[in-house]
């Protein structure tokens, strides 16, 4: 069985975004990035079905600038087989990205697409969903459990309200919710070893996909702030302000 | 402007949240029409009519939407799509799981999470984890998009109703199947639309002391949440973790007890009306958004207020 995980370098979960003075956008000059959290919960998902002997190939792919292919190396190191980096210098839309991985599973055959169920920058949560559109393929969003049985896959789901079981026939799309697994570290042999592994770039322009924009960014601000309340002395105190000031109790 | 809503509901009762995205609706026309896809839903359907807004409401009632599969969904909606300029649905997981497959079936953008309608065509969203919030311009001729519901107060219920017309499913070769819901939450409100909300983080420890947040909102008729630290540490299951990545709440009341304020958590509270934070580190985050703070031991001043309240 063949997986493609797709993935995207995103700011480091632990930085703080900072906004560009002018709110043109976010300003990531210099921030520290990394993995998004949640295709790292991808990555880990598909080593695992390696090493359980259900899955024999697993290719991660991403788009962006140079840089991402230290991602995707990270990927290699984790224990992916090889990577595809698409090269492209601007940050893209979901229908857009989806479109590009669709060129790239039509050349590649996968069985199985798992990845995460949104990045943490632009927290849209559409990526999977229009990639499995796009393919025609059956669909299970925000994983927290994934079970293999031959031709058909069934994956728990976090949904509001409870956890919800389906069963999919493969090929299929998988996004990642965070407590699918806990993702593993590199070791200094296999980030050694990930140097060797085989990282192809391909530019852009060469999968001949025809993209448009479909939604412009006019600005991006902080958000506003909520007022600083009262610290309070003693429960009895508390009790008395959601009674009487606030009135939220009775 | 012509509006298709996508019904949230369970096929016995409607959620709150239609009402919530009719309100969003209203602020870009009042040409609303609801679709309700379920299986022997017509309580739903009854129930959509009469909300303030709604001119008419259309009904697929099939076996084949009982379990609101995205791959069963999808077809109907894309077929209605070219009778309308806008669709929305809460993005709730329910709307979140089907409105993108949509929209790349059409060919067209989703815009996500909108927490405000500027214009006709553009919105306000929170990114970043509700760190910036971004002012998008939709270029496209059918907007999908799907709504932070707890941006906006729902329309009210109207002693008028709205005609039903039934809408008859349309067949897709997905097999995808429904094998079993475990709910997790009981005989509690949901947490998306209690009107109080108690939340335990870390501090709390352990599964067992976590009965004490359970005993406070049992108190006030609340639902529970949780830090994605006290989900993470096993206290309560997954689906009651608030945040960014967890659900997004907005009650009258919201009481975050040993919990931070990590910006992921905060994210996905900050609407609420007022906020009571109990912490026993005066400098933690949390105090800085908080309507009332206590700055103390929970496990001393948790088990007072459920004594006195």
């Amino acid at each position: 069985m063949k997986i493609v995980i797709p993935l995207k370098r995103t700011i480091d979960p632990f930085v703080k975004p900072r906004i560009k003075a002018d709110h043109s956008g976010m300003d990531l000059a210099n921030v520290k990035m990394a993995m998004n959290p949640f295709d790292e919960i991808a990555v880990e998902e598909a080593i695992r079905l390696k090493e359980q002997g259900i899955a024999s190939q697993l290719i991660a792919v991403s788009i962006g600038d140079d840089k991402t292919q230290e991602t995707l190396r990270q990927a290699l190191a984790l224990g992916v087989d090889e990577a595809i980096h698409v090269s492209h210098h601007t940050d893209l839309e979901p229908l857009n990205i989806a479109k590009i991985l669709k060129a790239i599973c039509d050349q590649q055959q996968p069985d199985l697409i798992i990845m995460g169920k949104q990045t943490i920058d632009n927290d849209n949560n559409q990526t999977g969903q229009m990639l499995a559109a796009l393919l025609d393929w059956p669909q299970a969003t925000f994983a927290s459990a994934c079970v293999i049985d031959g031709q058909s896959i069934t994956v728990t789901r976090e949904i509001d309200g409870g956890l919800e079981r389906l069963k999919l026939s493969l090929p299929a799309v998988v996004t990642t919710d965070l407590r699918l697994n806990e993702p593993r570290y590199a070791s200094l042999p296999n980030i050694m070893k990930a140097k060797k592994k085989p990282l192809e770039s391909i530019p852009l322009e060469s999968l001949n996909i025809e993209l448009k924009p479909h939604l412009e960014i006019l600005k991006v601000e902080p958000p506003p702030e909520r007022n600083r309340g009262k610290i309070l002395e003693s429960v009895d105190e508390l009790i008395s302000a959601l009674k009487n000031e606030a009135k939220v109790i009775e | 402007m012509k509006i298709l809503i996508i019904a949230e509901h369970d096929n016995q009762r409607l959620k709150p949240s239609t009402a919530q995205v009719i309100a969003a609706a209203k602020k870009l026309s009042d040409n609303i029409q609801l679709l309700v896809l379920g299986y022997q839903c017509g309580s739903v359907a009854e129930a959509a009519s009469h909300l303030a807004g709604v001119e008419q409401v259309y009904l697929a009632d099939a076996q084949c939407y009982q379990h609101f599969i995205a791959e069963q969904l999808t077809p109907l909606i894309v077929k209605m799509a070219s009778e309308y300029d806008v669709i929305m649905a809460s993005a709730s997981t329910f709307g979140k799981n089907f409105m993108p497959r949509v929209a790349a079936k059409l060919n067209v953008a989703q815009i996500s999470d909108i927490i405000a309608v500027l214009d006709p065509q553009t919105f306000q969203r929170p990114i970043y984890a509700g760190n910036a919030i971004a002012t998008v311009k939709s270029l496209d001729d059918i907007k999908i998009i799907t709504v932070r519901t707890t941006a906006f107060d729902p329309v009210e219920t109207i002693d008028h109703s709205a005609p039903i017309v039934n809408a008859a499913p349309e067949p897709t070769h997905h097999t995808t199947e429904f094998l079993d819901l475990v709910s997790s939450n009981g005989e509690r409100p949901d947490l998306t639309s209690a009107r109080v909300v108690v939340s335990g983080g870390r501090a709390l420890q352990s599964k067992e002391n976590f009965e004490l947040i359970e005993q406070l909102a049992d108190k006030l008729n609340a639902a529970v949440g949780a830090s994605r630290a006290a989900v993470d540490a096993g206290f309560v299951p997954n689906d009651y973790q608030v945040g960014q990545t967890g659900k997004i709440v907005a009650p009258e009341l919201y009481f975050a007890i040993g919990i931070s304020g990590a910006i992921q958590h905060v994210a996905g509270i900050k609407d609420s009306k007022v906020i009571v934070a109990i912490n026993k580190d005066a400098d933690a985050p949390i105090f800085q958004m908080a309507t009332y703070g206590l700055v103390g031991d929970l496990f001393e001043i948790v088990p007072q207020l459920v004594e006195k309240l």
